[in-house]
Formats: structure tokens, C-alpha cells, sequence
């Protein structure tokens, strides 16, 4: 029998109750638990980026390249477990070049395009310009010609055409913010306005998963910028970690008070297919949304930081030595990665672990090979540091090194 | 296993073969107007969509759970024989007198149903299931390539060369009718069986079924046998809270049917 039929097969022996015969096949899998997941992280580190830029939060300036470099090594790799997902990935075009206007997901290529085009790469071009010119006329060699290719004859270093870069970055930060907001919010609404799933059908859920975005996005720049600084051997930034910190409760509180709501709100309503949820709550999703997603996920980093980061007290309720602090950030971050990657879980397959009929559940069995494996998902997921490597290597986002063009452009005058 | 399987697949399909024409024949005859509508589409084959509007009736009343329907189907459409892959299939509803309910359809209900202890049972009956052919599709709007689509005569069909597979239309459609045809890769479901529409033939289904369980027609013509079906019974849809106005109409639903 053919490998497909027999995990089929299997699936149908595990079955409680009642399920309609066509939903043995789960159609969802791991890769489009990494679709939303990195497309959140990009999103959050976008916003990140944007509080120093537009909102003045000065102290998380040592994170601004990184966390615009963070959104696009994420975003570059966002569309590939889709693309892997698909039945005809050549006939991915067509979403582009027909599109069925009143469908969420045909949007996507508009909103991934604008988002990658309109937003990131020229925020991005225009924040880098003056460095990309000072390093081509520093540097030798092919890195040189990279450094002045990317210019793209744009090297004009007059205080003019200085002022028209940062201006022209902040009004693009402008209108990227309401775009991250748009780009995560859409991807909820693809899941949150399927009306035939009560799990999935949610008002609330655009605004859930653009709130963990927030979340998963600080956190990651917060263990890059770490991670980061102990590589370089530079002196990490506490007034940057201590205000990313705070940062990261006040959007965690938000998003778990959020959440609850929703979880309040379900209860409360009691609808018709309140009985089956709590079944595959207690029965399917114990570990990852009770334990991981609620407790280790949010619980646990909330009180972490509300406790140590400076977020209620100057020196937070309870002071410990920087170190300490340190590690207890890390720690934080690292659960909230893990809770936000058991959000999209919970969400993508949970809800698809019960039977529209309401009848009954089923189980989700995870191959390792395979393109919807295991493997290839574990490798989009390391995929994005690999880019983020590439793309520091070509566009160093140090804080030393802006400091070294300022004086490289202070030479050249 | 395998060779008894197709054997028997090719017995009922000679079956079918020689048992096919006679009811056709026999319609034909009670239906005058049917009659002239085919003659005259040998001599002229354009079929226009324009002058229809399909949908079905179905009264679970009738239905015996002999699974005669989700078989033609699965032989009239190539629909793969594995038990997860049904463009129709019967359920049995036995409720007990504890008040539970059971539903089942082992394999679609294809081989029928095996017998239930009475001592338990308050009440028991078998509803026939398939794409309900919505007026507001969730499974249309969602598609982002438009490659399912809503016919003029009211059929949802999916256009294989066009479906990119990504599989939102299966996660929209409210009554699980749609799945992933393992070997295209693209979304499947009921067509009406559109091939013998454009014939002036009714569905595979609805030729088989030997008590009339299933009754198919044009909602705009009051000739119609779904007219009449429409008419005499008290209609209900399946979740007409989702408003996608499913165009299978079942008669006198017990409420258990989700």
C-alpha cells in the first residue's frame, strides 16, 4: 500500500467519534505552522524597528538595523513553506497574475509584495545609502563593487540629499507600520474568517496573532542583539536589553489578556461547539496550550519580566546584577519564541483536529521526510538565520560601524 | 483482496451497463418533454446552462443506507477507492434512548451498515451527504485563483488545470465535501455529475438509488421533479446559520444532522 494511504489509514484507527470521511487527511501541517510563525516574527521585528524610528524610543537604537535586516531575512523566506505546501507550486503565479479578488488569500501577493518591496527594501535602502557610498569609496575588491552596485548610482552625500533619506525613511516607517499590522493581520484573517471552523472564526483572531507577532518579533531581536553582541565581543547595551524587555511585557500582557478574552468569550458564549473544543483541549492540545503556549509560553516570561525588567520600577521589583538579568531575558525570550511557535500550532492544527460534524476528533501525525516533514520544516525555520547571516555580512547594522562612516563622511568633507 | 474488489467493480459496472437504460427509458417515457429535449440534442448538441438551475432533494425518510449512491459515484467519477476520498457518502444517525447519539460511515457507508442492537435505540436513520452546491460558496470565495467556480445552472465545479492545491477551499467548505485527489493534487468534490447534465442524464446517484432518496431537478421549473419534492415536504438545509445556501434540500432533517 502506498506509505500516503497507510499513515491514512492509521489516522483513521485513531479516531474518536464521529469525523466526515473526507477529513482523515489533515490538510494543514507543520508548514503552515511556519508560514504564520515567521511571518510574525517579521512583522514584530518591523514594529521594533519603527518605535525608534517614528516613536523616538531612543534606547533601542542599537536594534534598529538589526531588527530591519531580522524582517527581511524573515520575509524572504515567509513564502517558501507555502510555496513547498502547494499541490502545484508552478501554478503559484496564478495568485499574482488572476487573482480572485474576494478571496483573503489571493491578497497575499499584494500585501507580500508591497510589504517587500514598498516597505522593507527601501526603508532599508534609504537608511543605508550614505554607509553603502562610504564603504564603496573605502572598501576594495568585490565587496567594493556589491557596496556600489547597491547605491544604485544613488551617491550624492550632500547634507540635502542626506536630509531627503531620513525623511524619506521615517514616512516610509509611516506607512509600514500600518503595513506590518496589515501583513500579520491578514494572515489571521485567512484563518480567522473561515466561518465553516468555530476554532478558526474569531473576530478577535487578526488581532491575537498581530499581537504575538509583536511578541515573537521583540523577543527574537532581543536574542539576535544578544547573541550578537557575546559573537563581537561587544559590551551589550543595558539600557537597550532593559527597555526591549520592557517592551516585550507590555506586549505580552496585551496579547495574553487578549487571548484570554477569546478563551472567556468561548466559554461564555457556550456555542454548540463548545462540548467538542474542550474535548480536544483536554484531549489533543494539553500539552501545547495549556503547558507550552499559557504556562511556559506566557505565564512564566510575564512574571520573569515583570519581576526583573525595569518595566514597573527603575530598577525593576526585584533588583538583581546585570548578569543575572541578562540570562533571565534570554530565558524569557527563548519560552516566548516557544510559546508563540505553539500558537500557530494550537491554532493551524488544532483546528483542524476536530470534525466539522462536531462530532468528533482526530490525531495529527507528523512525518520527518518528506516535504511537509519534519526536516524541511526544522530547515525553514534555520533558513532565515542562515539569510540574516549573509545579510549582515553585506550590510553590517553595528552601531561601531556607523560611528566609523560618521567619521569616514566627516573625512570626506 | 484487490482483484475480488475491481472484479467486483466490473460486475456492477456491466450491471449498471445493461440496468442503466431501462429506468432512463422509462423517465423518458413519464417525461415526454425529456424525451424531446434529447432527441433534439442529437441533432443539436449545445447545451445552455442559462436555462437551468440544479439542486437536489433528499429524504433521508427514504433512504435505506444501501450505499448504491456513494458507489456509482465512486465508479461514474474515478474517485479514488480509498476509504478518505468521498464526493458523496451516507451517514447513520442512531440515537439512544440515553439520549446519545451515534453517527457512522464506515467506508462512505459503501458496503452498507452493519445491524444495531434495537434494545437501545429511540430512533435511527441514514442521511446521504455530498457538496451542497451553495448559492454563497464559502469554498468559491476563498479560492484565490478562482479556479472553483459557480456554473450559470448553479453547479460548484473546480477547474483541475486551474487549482494550485493549496487547499483553503477544503478548510471553508462547512460540510467536508471537498478533498485532495491524491494523485492531481488538486481540490475535488461532487459535480452533479456536470458530464451527464450537459446529456440531459441525471446524476449517477440519483439513477441508482432504488427507493428515491434522491431526487434531482431544475429549481426554476415548475415541472420539475425537485418542484414537486420541494412542494410536498418540509424543507430544511444543513447549517443555515452559515448562510452559504446550500442548494441540497433535505425533507423533514432530524435535528441530530450537522
Amino acid at each position: 500500500m502506498d506509505p500516503r494511504f497507510q499513515t491514512l489509514q492509521e489516522v483513521l484507527q485513531q479516531v474518536k467519534g464521529y469525523i466526515y470521511p473526507n477529513e482523515v487527511e489533515l490538510h494543514w501541517g507543520l508548514l503552515v505552522v511556519v508560514y504564520p510563525y515567521l511571518t510574525g516574527l517579521v512583522a514584530g521585528a518591523f514594529i521594533l524597528a519603527s518605535l525608534e524610528r517614528v516613536f523616538n524610543v531612543r534606547e533601542v537604537q542599537p536594534t534598529y538595523r538589526l531588527s530591519l535586516l531580522t524582517a527581511l531575512a524573515f520575509l524572504i523566506v515567509a513564502p517558501l513553506p507555502l510555496l513547498a505546501h502547494l499541490g502545484h507550486p508552478l501554478r503559484s503565479f496564478e495568485i499574482f497574475l488572476t487573482p480572485n479578488l474576494r478571496s483573503a488569500m489571493a491578497m497575499f501577493g499584494f500585501v507580500y509584495a508591497w510589504y517587500l518591496m514598498v516597505v522593507l527594501l527601501l526603508e532599508i535602502w534609504f537608511d543605508y545609502r550614505q554607509d553603502l557610498v562610504l564603504w564603496s569609496r573605502r572598501e576594495s575588491g568585490p565587496r567594493k563593487w556589491l557596496h556600489r552596485l547597491l547605491t544604485l548610482g544613488a551617491t550624492d552625500l550632500s547634507e540635502a540629499s542626506l536630509r531627503f533619506d531620513r525623511n524619506a525613511g521615517k514616512l516610509i516607517t509611516l506607512i509600514g507600520i500600518p503595513s506590518a499590522f496589515l501583513l500579520h493581520g491578514y494572515v489571521g484573517f485567512i484563518f480567522g474568517s473561515v466561518k465553516a471552523n468555530p476554532w478558526w472564526s474569531s473576530v478577535l483572531i487578526p488581532v491575537v496573532f498581530l499581537f504575538s507577532a509583536i511578541v515573537s518579533g521583540i523577543a527574537l531581536v532581543l536574542l539576535l542583539y544578544m547573541f550578537t553582541s557575546l559573537v563581537r565581543r561587544v559590551e551589550i547595551d543595558m539600557t537597550c536589553a532593559d527597555k526591549l524587555s520592557s517592551l516585550l511585557l507590555y506586549a505580552l500582557i496585551v496579547d495574553f489578556s487578549l487571548e484570554v478574552l477569546d478563551f472567556i468569550h468561548r466559554l461564555y458564549e457556550s456555542e454548540e461547539s463548545i462540548k467538542i473544543l474542550s474535548q480536544m483541549i483536554s484531549a489533543k492540545l494539553f500539552l501545547s496550550l495549556v503547558v507550552l503556549q499559557a504556562l511556559l509560553g506566557t505565564v512564566v516570561p510575564i512574571l520573569l519580566l515583570g519581576l526583573l525588567s525595569p518595566a514597573f520600577r527603575s530598577r525593576g521589583l526585584v533588583e538583581v546584577p546585570d548578569e543575572l538579568r541578562r540570562w533571565a531575558y534570554v530565558g524569557a525570550a527563548v519560552l516566548i519564541q516557544i510559546g508563540i511557535f505553539s500558537t500557530r500550532w494550537n491554532v493551524v492544527i488544532g483546528g483542524q483536529l476536530f470534525s466539522k460534524s462536531l462530532r468528533g476528533l482526530t490525531v495529527y501525525k507528523m512525518e520527518l521526510t518528506g516535504l511537509e516533514g519534519f526536516f524541511v520544516s526544522a530547515a525553514l525555520l534555520i533558513l532565515p538565520f542562515v539569510v540574516l547571516y549573509f545579510l549582515i555580512k553585506v550590510l553590517p547594522p553595528w552601531q561601531e560601524g556607523e560611528t566609523a562612516a560618521q567619521a569616514g563622511l566627516a573625512e570626506v568633507a | 483482496m484487490k482483484d475480488a474488489d475491481s472484479d467486483s467493480i466490473e460486475d456492477r459496472r456491466t450491471f449498471l451497463q445493461k440496468a442503466l437504460p431501462a429506468p432512463v427509458a422509462l423517465l423518458s417515457l413519464l417525461q415526454g418533454q425529456d424525451r424531446k429535449a434529447e432527441s433534439k440534442e442529437e441533432s443539436e448538441p449545445a447545451y445552455n446552462p442559462a436555462e437551468h438551475y440544479y439542486g437536489m432533494g433528499i429524504d433521508p425518510g427514504l433512504c435505506i443506507g444501501c450505499g448504491r449512491c456513494a458507489e456509482a459515484c465512486k465508479a461514474e467519477n474515478d474517485v479514488p477507492r480509498e476509504p478518505f476520498y468521498f464526493r458523496t457518502w451516507i451517514e447513520r444517525y442512531v440515537v439512544q434512548t440515553s439520549g446519545e447519539t451515534v453517527v457512522t460511515s464506515p467506508d462512505g457507508g459503501i458496503a452498507g451498515f452493519s445491524p444495531v442492537a434495537e434494545a437501545d435505540v429511540l430512533r435511527t436513520f441514514f442521511v446521504p451527504k455530498l457538496c451542497n452546491h451553495c448559492a454563497n460558496a464559502p469554498c468559491v470565495q476563498v479560492c484565490p485563483v478562482g479556479a472553483t467556480f459557480i456554473t450559470p445552472d448553479g453547479v460548484v465545479l473546480v477547474d483541475k488545470d486551474y487549482c494550485i492545491g493549496c487547499r483553503y477551499c477544503i478548510q471553508a467548505c462547512p460540510y467536508g465535501a471537498r478533498f485532495l485527489h491524491p494523485v492531481t493534487l488538486t481540490a475535488e468534490k461532487c459535480t452533479f455529475c456536470y458530464h451527464r447534465l450537459v446529456k440531459g442524464l441525471v446524476p449517477a446517484c440519483v439513477e441508482v438509488c432504488p427507493t428515491q432518496a434522491r431526487i434531482f431537478g431544475d429549481l426554476r421549473q415548475r415541472r420539475s421533479p425537485l418542484h414537486r419534492f420541494m412542494r410536498f415536504n418540509k424543507i430544511q438545509v444543513l447549517k443555515p446559520h452559515l448562510n452559504a445556501e446550500p442548494k441540497v434540500f433535505y425533507a423533514n432533517l432530524d435535528g441530530e444532522v450537522k
